[in-house]
């Protein structure tokens, strides 16, 4: 593989780990509250398909972005109002939104395109166009750092930066603001954080609402960004993955970052090695396709260790006397 | 004439038909500690739980260093100069002390400063009441006494000057409950205003200046505690006069029940907790297994039951019992003659879902008494449970009431019961009244004399030195997996057990003391749910 091919495969690696990492971060403010979410997936069918719709219409695509955001805020709000304010089963409650989010985007978008459930395709302002950095033209012909440097980090869409950037904010409002503090504390003890005088349901709405936020962000990104409109099914998992990774990075910031490019490289690998001949043998592309969905399986039965996941978790918290 | 530190007028708190609190005032003046006493269930921590902020009270007033005080949640309470540490402790557990104190209190939106200032003021208070504590370790690493130690200096982080400590004692070891009632005088001193609710009465006899007694949700008493006596307090909380120590006849030991030869047994994770013990135990005797929790005894009991396998030789009326295998489980043990009150009862000796007259026939359940044809005679079953809990005074008397609804004595009742109708030849009991309430603990007690005296062989285990030194005929002092000696009752005293169970046998220097102290305060104890009520 020359140096080329492997900035390429690496290129397409980010491009693919970024709805992952913002579904992950996601799902890390709303677990360390202690709230579990396994809607992950439905919030981010919905924003895509919202965002692809507004964009469409409006020809904006930022309008597009916020209509995502606005329809996985609405999923949050749901999946709080179940697991918080009516205690809930939160894993029940997901369940039910990823089916909604799956049957509804469809439906909608069979009645409003009449496209077969999928939106028109995006051009233009619809679209979030890739960013050329500051001198990556210039740089280009550096040896060895410009390609990197034009191929690897110049040329994402602004969406790609902000998911990067979330990754030490995140570490920073979890492990150096009150806000922070109190997040980790109510899903590791909730009886605690009563007992000192904060609302333990304040803060797990606050952590859902920002879980809704990312997963809209990451939806767009999928329907706007990485491909252009909406189809049936779209995140392919990708929730669920997300998910995988949180639990692989044992619900910290930067591990998830890692975790989150590591199964980006195998979709990538996936994408781009259709077909290998093994000396006759050739595996077929449904191998491929599968193979980051078998690796995720392997990591997480093998490799993770232990993972303890916040201790309040999965738990409606009830005030015992 | 100073103003009362807390005046509570005339609390009323009704759950559903329950009342819990009926018409409470009192007065507590400052720089005093003050008891709250009564059995389970007397509706002591709900007072105190309306005195934080969690419930509201249907009526009556709080008034507060002399003001009218709504508090109407927890936030009100710390305002009003109220700090509370809980039987079961609201700490984060994988945070660090620091972290902990400044939870709900911190200076401003980041973390730092609210940190500095805290680690400053914490070595401000180690230094005044002698609360030394890391403040960078993880509260898991901790010790329940330390823990608690965090909670006190949580309070008082956040300004109060009046302490509510609820059950304090239920977790720690004689030691560390003996540190922390110089932690309380050195709070005294200071001119903080404690209350101190417990169902221990040598714990009120040894610090309050005044003591208020409950009974049903009722104030039945309060007195100043150097004007009563401990007979005095039990009679007020129980209702009735009650004997606090044991009264027994000397032994009349008879054959050999159980032999036990260089018994060894090695835990799941491969640590050897029992390293060669050797006992034997007569029928009509009551041998008392004493030690610090965790070094040994629980794996002798578990061996003993059929919970756990070893090595060695067991052998019961002169038959060796397998210690392997399927001879070697539970049910293999009973239909040798061993009964088993095991320590844990809400997890080992209960299922707390299950109701009352299913728990009565756990383990004895495939007797053929209790079957009808193919199926269970749950009617039989039914009755024979109403009739044992009648007679075991199990309140309240309902068969069908799940165990978890019953309190800590009451469940202990039921499980000694089933183990005790059974007519065992040995019976096998660890922490016989681990969070049961006075008026339990003398009918227990009198239960297990009983067995006894009818000629039964009873092995008891307990960490409390009291019992043991009232109930056994002999003691074995358990250290480190091992037997270090064994006394008669009468011929030895708390200092010399203490120390064989500090593992020290030769006379004791100034330094072993100090091993002792250590002993204590380096092991932990787990009283999961203990005193609930």
């Amino acid at each position: 593989m020359d140096y080329m091919t492997l900035l390429q495969l690496l290129d397409s690696t980010v491009r693919l780990a970024t709805p992952l990492l913002l579904a992950c971060l996601a799902g890390l403010y709303s677990e360390r509250a202690g709230i579990f979410d396994i809607g992950l997936e439905g919030k981010m069918l919905a924003a895509a398909f919202f965002s692809a719709a507004f964009a469409y219409t409006t020809g904006s695509v930022w309008i597009g972005l916020l209509a995502g955001i606005a329809a996985s805020l609405i999923l949050s709000a749901v999946h709080g109002l179940a697991s918080i304010t009516f205690r809930g089963n939160q894993l029940i409650s997901g369940v039910a939104i990823n089916f909604l989010a799956a049957g509804m985007t469809v439906l909608v978008a069979q009645n409003w395109f009449k496209q077969g459930g999928r939106t028109p395709s995006l051009i233009g302002g619809a679209r979030f166009e890739p960013i050329t950095l500051p001198f990556a033209e210039a740089l280009k012909d550096v040896p060895v750092l410009g390609p990197l440097y034009y191929e690897l980090i110049s040329g994402h869409s602004i969406l790609v930066y902000i998911a990067f950037a979330l990754v030490p904010l995140t570490w920073w409002v979890l492990f150096r603001t009150r806000f922070g503090l109190r997040l980790r504390a109510v899903g590791e003890n909730p009886a605690a954080v009563d007992t000192a005088g904060v609302s333990v349901i304040g803060l797990r709405f606050a952590a859902v609402a920002i879980c809704g936020v990312l997963c809209g962000i990451a939806g767009a990104y999928l329907a706007t960004a990485l491909q252009a409109g909406f189809v049936k099914d779209m995140t392919a998992g990708r929730g669920f993955i997300a998910l995988a990774a949180l639990i692989f990075a044992k619900w910290r910031p930067w591990h998830a970052l890692g975790a989150c490019l590591l199964f980006g490289l195998l979709q990538a690998i996936a994408l781009r090695y259709q077909n290998i001949d093994l000396g006759g043998i050739v595996i077929p592309v449904q191998v491929m396709d599968a193979l980051p969905y078998i690796l995720t399986v392997v990591i997480l039965a093998g490799f993770v260790g232990k993972a303890i996941p916040p201790r309040a978790g999965g738990e409606p918290y009830v005030k015992e006397r | 004439m100073t103003a009362p530190a807390i005046q509570l007028k005339g609390i009323s708190k009704a759950f559903g038909p329950v009342q819990a609190n009926k018409d409470i005032s009192i007065s507590v003046m400052p720089g005093t500690i003050h008891g709250i006493i009564g059995e389970n269930g007397a509706g002591k921590s709900t007072l105190m739980s309306i005195l934080y902020g969690f419930y509201k009270a249907d009526r009556g007033e709080i008034w507060i260093k002399g003001n009218k005080t709504q508090i109407p949640d927890s936030q009100a309470a710390i305002a009003a100069g109220i700090g509370m540490v809980f039987q079961h402790f609201k700490l984060v557990e994988n945070f660090t002390v620091l972290e902990n104190i400044i939870l709900g209190a911190e200076d401003g939106r980041l973390l730092r400063p609210s940190l500095a200032k805290a680690r400053k003021e914490l070595a401000h208070l180690a230094k005044e009441y002698e609360l030394n504590i890391d403040p960078d370790a993880l509260i898991e690493n901790l010790s329940v006494g330390h823990q608690q130690r965090v909670e006190i200096l949580k309070a008082l982080y956040r300004q109060a000057d009046i302490l509510i400590l609820d059950e304090p004692t239920g977790v720690l070891t004689p030691a560390e409950a003996d540190q922390l009632f110089r932690i309380l005088d050195r709070l005294r001193e200071e001119g903080k205003t404690i209350i101190l609710i417990t169902h221990k009465l040598r714990e009120i006899m040894d610090i309050t200046n005044t003591v208020s007694v409950m009974r049903r949700g009722e104030m039945t008493a309060t007195v100043k505690t150097a004007e009563t006596s401990p007979e005095h307090l039990a009679e007020l909380m129980v209702g009735r006069k009650v004997l606090l120590r044991v009264d027994k006849k000397p032994a009349t030991p008879g054959q050999t029940v159980l032999e036990v030869e260089n018994l060894r047994v090695t835990d799941d994770k491969g640590v050897e907790r029992l390293k060669g013990i050797s006992l034997s135990l007569k029928a009509g005797e009551i041998l008392g297994i004493a030690g610090v929790a965790g070094n040994g005894q629980s794996e002798l009991l578990e061996v003993l039951g059929g919970f756990a396998n070893g090595v060695g030789t067991i052998r019961m009326n002169g038959q060796e019992l397998p210690l392997t295998g399927k001879g070697s489980n539970g049910q293999a043990r009973r239909d040798a003659g061993i009964a088993h009150v095991p320590e844990d009862r809400q997890r080992e000796g209960l299922i707390m879902e299950y109701s009352a007259w299913e728990n009565s026939v756990f383990g004895y359940h495939h007797d053929p008494a209790f079957q009808k044809g193919m199926l269970m005679d749950n009617a039989g079953i039914l009755d024979k449970a109403q009739e044992q809990m009648d007679r075991f005074d199990v309140r309240p008397p309902h068969p069908k009431l799940a165990a978890k609804n019953f309190s800590g004595g009451n469940q202990q009742k039921i499980v000694v019961a089933r183990e005790i109708e059974r007519n065992p030849d040995l019976l096998l009991i660890g922490q016989p009244t681990r969070g049961v309430d006075i008026g339990a603990i003398e009918f227990i007690h009198q239960q297990i004399v009983q067995l006894r005296d009818q000629g039964k062989a009873i092995l008891l285990v307990s960490v409390e030195l009291d019992e043991i030194m009232s109930l056994s005929d002999r003691i074995a002092v358990m250290f480190d997996g091992h037997i270090m000696g064994e006394r008669v009752p009468s011929q030895t005293d708390e200092k010399e057990l203490g120390l064989l169970m500090a593992g020290i046998t030769q006379e004791p220097t100034a330094e072993d003391w100090q091993v002792v102290d250590q002993q204590f305060a380096l092991q932990e104890e787990e009283h999961e749910g203990e005193n609930n009520g």
